[in-house]
């Protein structure tokens, strides 16, 4: 392949606020239209915004995790552009002085490898309403209860070179702002949603092509093949000797193609200046320390110490602070069994339980089994109680509501049968029942074993330890 | 420094104004000695000056993250001259 992709992502993450940005107006997301829109939303004259204070700290909460400098003075710019949901004809945003700048995150490779993303910036900006075009006997529908929901939008810098790592890149952003609190993530809502700026270049050329913007690509399968099939565009059209237009472009899902969105006339000259409604925003160094010291154990530290504590592959690792939830949960479970069960655990949080949540359409956080109620299970396996089989019986009990692990145990009789006297008197009642097989088995068909200990299972239902009854068929038999 | 007529088409276009030929020439005219000023002010060595954001030598006043805006749609929307189903109904805008 001769030609390089280089893409960078702007993500907006719409910070979890209760009021808006600039105005006392509620954030919550569903409302009747209009119902959330107060006269700074609505743009009226005379009105002033004051700046949300919750949104200053989220912004440097993000720049503190990424290891952007925190901009000790920061100023809103206004974005002048026309359209109807926009009410007051710009947005308020930040050019020259974002509030943060000039930081990184790794992402992983799918060699195993990892690699840091720049991220060049993130700006605080208000979102615009929506607009409604169907349905109003040709004329266009206005709801401004977005208009004024504080924005994040994070800048990274060209260094992604492929749809995965786009994806990669934007999977850890996402996980990141959840970890933080300060975006519940929710891509149907909108609440995360991403433009991808993307080039391609000869392998070697170190300046950048012409670029296209893909815009609103909300979700991490559209954002993979929108960017697939830019590149492709391009390619192709380089290749038949044509040249990459400047110009922003919209993906469509239904038939899996980008095209155009503005003609190049409409290209954007937004005459950003200096908001004089606002005010420099000043963070000063006390305020950023205590962010800084009111931060989590953040997604990458967390997963290293899983490793490092529970002994955990970085795989698993990775899989288990996916959010800070499962991670709470995860620990929750592996403090509560010795030491040695806590890789036990995290098969069982990623196996049935996974599969369980999923099953229900339920989150972590409103699972049926607690973790105190999973390590109680883990730790009957750990001690031999009960087979790792007969475990999923218990589990699928305890989802059901019917106790904790020992009850069901008891209540049901699944202990597993270790008395060695009980189990030889049962290996001799097999033996006797089948002579048949018996005497296979002595002219060497030795596959027969599990034929034997398949019997034995049936008659002590299951609740037999393998690897003994194994031993006493082989010791009976031989 | 001058503009062209177009260019001044251009940001009129930007601003949403409708220009006779007669006042574009007149406001090229107008934004020319805008222009020479603003050449003047550049020609002045500002390396050591912090770029102004706002007049007042002040900090923004922030407020606490609390909603204090109760629903008065309807009020807000006797302004509007055309409503529907509670959205602003504008001349149709398509993408």
């Amino acid at each position: 392949m001769k030609w390089e992709t280089v893409i960078g992502l702007e993500i907006h993450a719409q910070l979890a606020t209760r009021s808006k940005i600039f105005s006392g107006s509620a954030t919550a997301y569903g409302a009747e239209p209009n119902t959330q829109a107060s006269l700074v939303d609505l743009g009226y004259p005379g009105v002033l915004p004051v700046l949300n204070a919750e949104v200053v700290r989220m912004a440097v909460r993000f720049g503190l995790a990424t290891g952007c400098t925190i901009a000790p003075r920061s100023v809103f710019a206004r974005k002048n552009y026309f359209y109807p949901d926009l009410p007051k004809g710009y947005q308020i945003s930040q050019y020259e002085l974002p509030v943060v700048h000039g930081g990184y995150l790794e992402i992983d490779l799918a060699d195993g490898g990892r690699k840091r993303v720049g991220i060049t910036r993130a700006h605080l900006e208000e979102d615009a309403g929506k607009s409604l075009h169907e349905d109003f006997h040709g004329m266009t529908g206005i709801d401004l209860n977005r208009a004024g929901t504080p924005l994040l939008e994070i800048v990274s810098e060209p260094d992604l070179r492929s749809p995965d790592e786009a994806v990669a890149y934007m999977r850890r952003i996402h996980q990141l702002v959840r970890w933080l609190g300060i975006c519940d993530g929710n891509m149907q809502e909108g609440s995360f949603r991403c433009d991808a700026n993307i080039s391609i270049r000869r392998h070697g050329e170190t300046r950048l092509g012409t670029r296209t913007e893909l815009k609103n690509l909300n979700s991490f399968r559209f954002i993979e093949r929108a960017i697939r099939h830019e590149v492709e565009r391009q390619i192709e059209l380089v290749e038949d000797g044509g040249t990459v237009v400047q110009e922003t472009r919209l993906y469509d899902p239904e038939r899996d193609v980008t095209r155009p969105m503005r003609s190049k006339e409409e290209a954007n000259d937004y005459r950003y200046f200096p908001d004089p409604d606002l005010l420099p925003v000043v963070i000063e160094p006390a305020t950023v320390e205590a962010i800084r010291a009111s931060l989590p154990e953040l997604p990458a530290a967390r997963r290293e110490r899983f490793v490092r504590d529970y002994g955990l592959p970085d795989y698993d690792a990775g899989v288990l602070t996916a959010s800070r939830e499962l991670a709470e949960y995860y620990e929750a479970a592996a403090g509560a069994v010795p030491p040695p069960a806590a890789k036990l655990v995290a098969n069982w949080v990623m196996g049935e339980l996974t599969a369980a949540l999923n099953r229900d359409g339920l989150d972590i956080g409103s699972s049926r089994v607690d973790a105190p109620a999973l390590a109680g299970l883990v730790a009957r396996i750990h001690d031999d109680t009960i087979s790792g089989k007969i475990a999923k019986e218990v589990f699928e009990a305890m989802w059901a509501g019917e106790g904790d692990a020992d009850g069901i145990i008891e209540a049901r009789g699944l202990k597993q049968i270790t008395d060695a006297g009980a189990l030889e008197a049962i290996v001799a009642e097999v033996i006797a029942a089948h002579p048949g097989q018996v005497a296979e088995y002595r002219d060497g068909k030795h596959k027969l074993m599990g034929f034997f200990v398949g019997q034995v299972m049936k008659r002590t239902q299951g609740k037999a330890n393998p690897g003994q009854v194994n031993a006493l068929i082989k010791a009976a038999l031989e | 420094m001058s503009l062209t007529n177009d260019q001044v088409r251009g940001i009129a276009r930007l601003a949403r104004l409708r220009l006779t030929d007669e006042e574009v020439s007149e406001v090229s005219g107008k934004l020319a000695s805008i222009l020479e000023m603003v050449d003047q002010l550049q020609a002045t060595d500002t390396r050591e000056v912090v770029p102004m954001a706002h007049p007042l030598d002040a900090a923004q006043r922030l407020r606490p993250d609390e909603v204090t805006e109760a629903d008065q749609r309807d009020d807000y929307q006797r302004n509007a001259p055309q409503t529907e189903r509670g959205l602003y109904l504008v001349p149709r805008v398509v993408e």
